[in-house]
């Protein structure tokens, strides 16, 4: 082992101690379901806005955004205007709604209205699908990356290690923990960021005009602007991947389970501020690192590293500050990718858990005792599934896992999200179809499209095929409340379904039981 | 009937002139803002993906495909905060709902003084 091996080394140690000290104290206030799913509800907002950053910050933004400008210029910059412009999906038409219907699931909001173990189901097999690919994502991303910065680990064990680490928090620290990694994670991304951005400056008078001057005359004028419009269908994928990036987020359950960690509404909001903030301050340094790794690492090098320029920001940390610089920036990699992780075991097992086996296998009726044994039984079986998955899957491209989860989460979750609130007569079969459509025909598209077949491909776009399988998502959840079923007021007689008032005002206001809020209200009034 | 009886309470928290202004607001403030800001985003991939009217220089290397992404940034910081401004206010249209609902006359109870 070289000295440089050995810098890298203690920083990583230094990450994962810091996580475990984590995750010893929040185990003991692991304590019921109600911890394990959403730390209680009583995450503040602050707290909450760092932890979505966290969650959402993941490699494929922190190492993925750089090296593709690093290499190819503005339209990797692309993923960073889609992913934060969805924020704005989220707050103005989601998540206060969703902290208003939720309890511990995506699928929890959406069977306060609907009463039907089918909508639970279907719900409950897209935040599985969804995290799944994201989850996978990771796991080879941290397999590919921990080898490259310590070569001395092969990738297998790498994933076997980041595993079994994920394993343990979520397990043992639920919510709790996850939400406090995913802080701490948050902190040291942007400590290692604002570095980066800084030393990069420091090179050119503090000056972020020159960055780009230079980068055009040394890279080429191609490097600051768009890649050239060639064919219908390549302005047609470049529109689908912006749509997938700004309806996905709002369907991600990893990210959504968020909102039902703050106590109210107001909270929710509040914590939105913080990561969008967070968030946006972020991706607007990313060109700086992307052309500063262009200027100062060379595109030839950041290429013959990794042909993706996964490595494209740790390399550039070398070339400014050193083994020292690169130990830090790696290590912040690897909280990044953990971080992101423990958030979909967390999601992922509450869907087996709460949804599969609580609410449709045992119909509501597991004790409170048995949910939250089942809750650490799921985390510890997605956890060791996904590492047998990774490990299967080491040679897939991670950006287009991540893009596929994207584009699954747009088509399939977004619409019965959407029309759960706002549309007065959907009803349980357009809910099941429009999920099942959303989810076949975004899978589907993908795996005919030429990631998978290559030359052989029957749809012809390579980005997440958003463009129509979410309006086939919208399709299905018309089309099946329309043909299939009975009429909502129907269901709304019979229970199937409770009354679209009752959603209507639980939605808007955060009124969950109306006799209760009418009689404080009422004991309100005659004090005054 | 369970059922019908609680529905009738939550209508009467829907028909209560609070909760219609609450409404009415969410609606004035939230259908336009959404046009806009998806029209806005969805610009850009469209001018991208089918023309070149963006590969113009404005400030040195800065081209108008830049200053439209930074706009995007803008744009969502400022939406950001337009909206907690106005749910702001919606929060105390809850309250008054809440009050209504319960036989209370609109506004008299948050001046009043004891």
């Amino acid at each position: 082992m070289q000295t440089d091996d050995i810098v890298a080394l203690i920083f990583f140690v230094a990450v994962i101690l810091l996580t475990l000290g984590v995750t010893y104290w929040a185990a003991k206030r692991n304590v019921g379901a109600s911890s394990h799913y959403v730390a209680g509800g009583q995450i503040t907002g602050w707290q909450n806005g760092l932890a979505i950053s966290g969650d959402y910050l993941s490699a494929a933004s922190f190492l993925g955004i750089a090296g593709a400008i690093a290499l190819s210029g503005f339209s990797g910059f692309y993923l960073s205007i889609g992913y934060l412009v969805a924020y704005l999906t989220v707050l103005l038409l989601v998540a206060e709604p969703l902290r208003n219907l939720g309890k511990y699931t995506l699928a929890d909001m959406l069977t306060t209205r609907f009463n039907a173990r089918g909508v639970r189901a279907a719900s409950a097999l897209n935040t599985i699908a969804i995290s799944t690919f994201y989850m996978i994502a990771q796991l080879v991303g941290a397999g590919a990356l921990i080898a490259l910065l310590l070569p001395f680990m092969p990738p297998t064990l790498s994933i076997i290690l980041v595993g079994i680490l994920m394993t343990v928090y979520v397990v043992a620290g639920g919510m709790v923990a996850t939400t406090w990694i995913q802080i701490i994670k948050a902190v040291l991304l942007v400590t290692a960021t604002i570095a980066l951005t800084i030393a990069v400056l420091a090179q050119f008078s503090f000056n972020p005009l020159t960055v780009f001057n230079e980068v055009q005359a040394q890279a080429g004028r191609e490097m600051v602007i768009p890649p050239p419009p060639e064919t219908f269908g390549s302005g047609l994928d470049t529109v689908s991947l912006f749509l997938a990036l700004v309806l996905g987020t709002a369907g991600l359950p990893h990210i959504l389970i968020r909102f039902l960690t703050v106590p109210d509404a107001k909270t929710a909001r509040s914590s939105i501020v913080w990561a969008v903030w967070i968030i946006g301050g972020f991706y607007l340094l990313t060109p700086i690192i992307g052309y500063g790794a262009t200027l100062l690492v060379g595109r030839e090098a950041i290429a013959n590293q990794d042909p993706a320029g996964n490595v494209a920001a740790p390399q550039l940390a070398a070339a400014l500050g050193g083994p020292a610089f690169l130990g830090f920036i790696s290590a912040v990699a690897f909280a990044t990718i953990v971080a992101v992780v423990a958030g979909l075991v967390i999601s992922a097992s509450g869907a087996f858990a709460h949804d599969f086996y609580n609410n449709v296998l045992r119909r509501g009726e597991a004790s409170e005792s048995e949910q939250f044994r089942a809750a650490r039984i799921a985390s510890a079986g997605v956890a060791i599934g996904s590492i047998i998955l990774a490990l299967s899957f080491q040679g897939l491209n991670v950006a287009f896992l991540v893009a596929l989860a994207f584009g699954v989460a747009a088509s399939a979750n977004v619409p019965v999200i959407l029309l759960t609130i706002f549309w007065k007569k959907f009803n349980t079969a357009g809910a099941v179809t429009g999920m099942l459509t959303g989810l076949i025909s975004s899978v589907g598209l993908t795996f005919l499209s030429p990631n998978i077949l290559g030359d052989a491909a029957l749809y012809p776009l390579e980005q997440p095929p958003a463009i129509f399988s979410v309006p086939l998502g919208f399709l299905g959840c018309y089309l099946g409340t329309l043909l299939g079923g009975r009429a909502a007021e129907e269901e709304q007689r019979t229970g199937k379904q409770v009354s679209y008032e009752e959603i209507y005002v639980r939605a808007n206001t955060g009124i969950s039981d109306v006799e209760e809020e009418l009689e404080t209200a009422e004991t309100e009034t005659q004090t005054t | 009937m369970y059922v019908a009886q609680s529905s009738a309470e939550w209508e009467r928290i829907e028909h209560t002139s609070a909760f219609k202004e609450l409404m009415q607001s969410k609606k004035a403030f939230i259908v336009p803002a959404t046009i806009f800001f998806l029209a806005f985003y969805m610009g850009l991939p469209i001018l991208t993906g089918f023309t070149t009217w963006l590969n113009g220089p404005v400030i040195g290397a800065i081209t108008w495909a830049y200053v439209y992404a930074f706009a995007q940034f803008i744009m969502t910081w400022t939406l950001l905060h337009l909206y907690v401004s106005w749910a702001n206010r919606w929060d105390e249209l809850v309250d008054q709902a809440r009050r209504e609902a319960a036989g209370a006359p609109a506004n008299a109870d948050a001046r009043g003084e004891g």
